[in-house]
């Protein structure tokens, strides 16, 4: 009598696992369509004629054309690239030093170290823009583009040195005592085969950076002083001062900024 | 012109407490092909990293064309490296590989292209100068690494278990060539790997390493026929080690009883006395089978298993009530060794030389 | 890999290699941090400056109502933010990791992209969906709206009237709990889905048959099996949500208009309106230690270090 039993459970079992199966796929179109249905209508209603209403009535190119002529938005813009540019060299260089050291080197005070490099990574940032705030008034430095750049640095060296570590562990040491052994002295080895091969990782953690420093609203919010305002606390401004269709252009574009990075990001890792 | 190409004298090297390398005294003829064999974690290829500079001697000195290089960078040390896993750049071409040392010592770019391309020659890899190392099969990326140390015309070559990747036919095919470009090219060749077999076909003179000390130096015939200890003889080839203890010593000969049955000993050291307990070493194929006892020194057995092989009848025989030795005889085909089935009674015998007494 | 120093040459080297960035992180991260320690033990003086005499009022006053609310709030709305990306993440992880191989990189790569878009961008996403006037309120009152007085005009019943009513003024979503736990669970859900299918993608199909061939039911086979294997993904990713929601700013600030306050909110009040630094201070400690709670907590449960972010 096991026979039928089996049978029948092995029945009901299959059309479980099908259920479930649809289940989840449903699930899974579902989270999807949460991700990327307010994307949409964000970019959507940026074509909007209509300026106060969340109705649509009709297509309309001129929210675009009231940010290029946009002067105040063009100056945080710029703003915001020098503060990125430069916290993406600074960090970049010494994340990468750093990284090296800690992969290369083993010392009493790794640990430690290992432990302030991560910090940045995980305190929340207004805790971070509080301790640069306190930090700069007491010591008198006066607030603006430069206090940013600092401050950015201070929590992209960590991330540079995370991705770089990263590639780090599966460098081919024996790769490095070849070149040596081809008569290249320490700096021509780093010149020649560390750097290049370490070269996508470097890049991978420049990008991130660079992201991380556009991306920043709530330390710049902080530290930049009543004279430096970069993209985010441009764009925070505006939308404190209501919705407008042309905070829904400007948001598209920057949209569409972070999917060329993406894109730039997918490039480097494929190398 | 120094005596040795590569001299080591009573070097050390301790990691943290453990020491990979035991008081080394070793020195390398000029020209010579010379194995460090031993099995893995013996201590042989810190040795050659020690010659190469990778690795510093906590004691000891290492002369390389009787140089001592103290702390010497390896990029200053006259000699060039064949990698385990070959170590080939992957950012560069196969000719931009070979070229990188002689770019490094700054010669002029058209001299550069004609060796390149010589050595590419020589190793058979003409017309894949632009391939990427990646784009190469193994024995392929076996030739540049080759090509880029030998290149630069080294004093001496290392190289360390190059031939570990590929498969048993290459690597066959692979000695052969490397023992005729040593030849060739009249370089000194310090050659590390694991594999008996490998060092015996291909070295001139062999090291034979265990636990960081080197236990033998001695031309593949030496280290075969007179293995100075158990681990030698245990670790090159088939060797049978028969525990027992001396009754008579006379003239480098000496009568030993294993397990009830009296042995001659041909080869016995110095020094050995009468009560001691030593180690017998035969070799399988130095063992011959008779149905009849052939003389009154034939020790009797029972064959407990026949394994055919092809080149050779492999026999394991009981003798006495412990003892099993194994006895290999070549498979002639003409008869003229007779054949001998499971359970059979059999005698053996040997040349007194055969069986060599080890004390250690 | 990392070998010791062995020569004068070797510790030069590391020193040229750190020293740089230990340099910059000890004066503009750890000075400051210790700091905000330091100043959270003084006092604020009269022209919002500080005076430095050492007292535990700022301390004390955190066990105020007022500020004991506002710490259970952000806990609450954390945690409910967390235990959602949970609840949705999870199966997430395993839609993508059941989808074909040549589209899953695909799937990973349209989970990641929002991720990469500015922070305040997504959060203006849903402000500008969830405001009074915003497409869903406009569906509302006037879709909807319109279709019920459609159905009240052909079918006469008296349940019309209150619908009719309702859905002629817009629905509450902008300023609420529920939009700033939306906001939330946007902008990290891809930190809880990405180390669940990291842990997914480990685990081997054959375990969960040889459950299924011992004789465990369906759910016992996931609960005993499938769940355990999976844990720490799950930890790990509620860890990643949970210390960002916990420390909130730019969300409860767009989304949850005057009404929804979190830590995040009374710091910044404190330091940009009320120029309470010791005060201030003291919020930010505190703040730091829940993450440093949570960031232990994780530990002990046995999550994986580093792994996180895949």
């Amino acid at each position: 009598m096991k026979l039928p039993n089996k049978a029948r459970a092995g029945n009901r079992s299959r059309r479980a696992s099908g259920l479930l199966r649809h289940g989840l796929t449903a699930h899974g179109v579902l989270c999807y369509v949460f991700l990327y249905l307010p994307i949409l209508v964000l970019v959507a209603f940026s074509f909007n004629a209509s300026r106060y209403s969340g109705l649509w009535r009709g297509f309309t190119l001129q929210w675009y054309e009231a940010l290029f002529s946009n002067a105040a938005l063009g100056a945080a813009l710029r703003t915001s690239l020098v503060v990125a540019l430069a916290s993406t060299a600074i960090s970049t260089v010494l994340g990468t030093a750093v990284a090296l050291g800690l992969e290369r080197f083993a010392f009493r005070f790794r640990p430690l170290m290992d432990v302030l490099l991560y910090l940045p990574i995980i305190i929340p940032d207004i805790a971070m823009a509080v301790m640069l705030l306190l930090f700069f008034v007491l010591t008198r430095v006066p607030l603006g583009v430069g206090t940013i750049v600092v401050s950015h640095v201070a929590f992209n060296v960590s991330y540079v040195a995370l991705v770089v570590r990263a590639r780090l562990a599966y460098f081919d040491i024996s790769l490095e005592e070849a070149a040596q052994d081809l008569y290249a002295d320490e700096w021509q080895t780093f010149r020649r085969v560390t750097l290049p091969l370490l070269m996508p990782g470097i890049l991978g953690g420049a990008l991130l950076a660079f992201t991380l420093s556009l991306d920043d609203f709530v330390i710049a919010f902080f530290v930049s002083g009543p004279g430096a305002t970069t993209l985010p606390l441009r764009v925070y401004s505006m939308i404190k001062l209501g919705v407008t269709p042309e905070i829904n252009a400007l948001s598209s574009l920057m949209l569409l900024a972070s999917i060329g990075l993406i894109a730039l990001s997918g490039a480097l890792s494929r190398r | 012109m120094a005596e040795y190409a590569v001299e080591l004298r009573n070097v050390s090297k301790f990691f943290g407490s453990v020491a990979a390398v035991r008081n080394v005294t070793l020195g390398i003829r000029e020209g010579e092909f010379f194995s460090l064999l031993g099995p893995s974690g013996c201590g042989k290829t810190t040795t050659l990293r020690l010659i190469a500079g990778f690795e510093l001697p906590t004691a000891g000195e290492v002369y390389i064309g009787g140089e001592l290089q103290g702390d010497t960078p390896p990029y200053r040390r006259p000699v060039n490296t064949v990698f385990q896993n070959y170590a080939l750049f992957p950012h560069m071409t196969v000719y931009e590989n070979v070229a990188f040392g002689l770019r490094m010592r700054r010669l002029p770019e058209n001299e550069i292209r004609r060796q390149v391309h010589e050595a590419l020659e020589m190793v058979r890899l003409s017309g894949l100068e632009r391939r990427r190392p990646r784009e190469l099969s193994g024995g392929q990326q076996q030739r540049v690494a080759l090509a880029r140390a030998l290149v630069n015309r080294p004093r001496v070559l290392l190289l360390d278990e190059p031939l570990g990747a590929l498969d048993q036919k290459l690597r066959r095919a692979m000695q052969l060539e490397l023992k005729n470009l040593q030849q060739q090219v009249g370089i000194t060749f310090i050659y590390v790997t694991h594999d008996q077999e490998e060092a015996m076909t291909m070295s001139d003179r062999i090291a034979v390493m265990d636990q960081g000390a080197i236990l033998q130096v001695g031309t593949p015939a030496e280290i075969y026929e007179c293995p100075a200890s158990r681990f030698v003889a245990d670790f090159i080839g088939e060797t049978n080690l028969l525990e027992g203890k001396v009754v008579e010593v006379w003239d480098h000969h000496a009568l030993v009883l294993v397990d009830g049955a009296r042995m001659v000993c041909g080869a016995v050291p110095e020094g050995v006395r009468v009560g001691q307990r030593v180690t017998v070493a035969i070799r399988p194929e130095r063992i011959s089978l008779h149905a009849q006892p052939p003389g009154p020194l034939a020790i009797p057995g029972i064959v407990r298993d026949v394994v055919y092989t092809g080149a050779d009848i492999r026999y394991m025989v009981r003798m006495a009530d412990r003892v099993t030795v194994l006895v290999r005889s070549p498979n002639t085909g003409n008869g003229s060794t007779p054949h001998f089935l499971r359970n059979e009674t059999v005698y053996l015998s040997w040349r007194p030389e055969s069986a060599r007494l080890l004390v250690a | 890999m990392a070998q010791p120093l062995r020569t004068r040459r070797d510790l030069l080297r590391l020193l040229i290699l750190i020293s740089p960035s230990l340099l910059w992180l000890v004066i503009f991260f750890l000075l400051p941090l210790l700091l905000v320690f330091a100043i959270s033990f003084g006092q604020r003086g009269t022209y919002g400056g500080v005076q430095w005499t050492p007292t535990l009022a700022n301390y004390a006053r955190l066990l105020d109502p007022l500020y004991l609310r506002i710490f259970l709030r952000t806990l609450f709305i954390a945690g409910t933010a967390t235990v959602l990306c949970a609840l949705i993440g999870y199966p997430m992880a395993f839609f993508i990791a059941t989808r074909p191989a040549r589209w899953r990189n695909a799937f990973l790569l349209l989970l990641v992209i929002p991720f990469w878009t500015n922070f305040l961008v997504r959060m203006y996403a849903w402000l500008f969906l969830l405001r009074d006037n915003g497409p869903i309120n406009v569906l509302w009152t006037e879709g909807i709206h319109a279709a019920v007085a459609w159905l009240a005009a052909a079918i006469p019943a008296p349940f019309w009237e209150p619908l009719l009513q309702a859905t002629s003024t817009p629905l509450r979503l902008f300023g609420t709990d529920g939009a700033v736990i939306v906001g939330l669970v946007y902008a990290w859900l891809p930190d809880m889905v990405l180390p669940c299918y990291a842990a997914v993608e480990r685990l081997d199909p054959r375990l969960v048959e040889a459950a299924q061939d011992l004789y465990a039911t369906r759910v016992r086979a996931f609960l005993r099996v499938v769940l355990p294997l999976t844990r720490s993904g799950l930890i790990t990713g509620s860890v990643l949500v949970f210390v960002p929601c916990v420390g909130a700013y730019v969300t409860p600030d767009l989304l949850g208009g005057a009404r929804t306050v979190m830590i995040g909110n009374v710091i910044y009040s404190q330091f940009m309106m009320a120029r309470d630094y010791p005060f201030g201070s003291a919020l930010s400690f505190v703040l730091m230690a829940l993450m440093l709670v949570a960031t232990v907590a994780y530990f002990r449960l046995g999550g994986e270090g580093g792994r996180g972010r895949g």
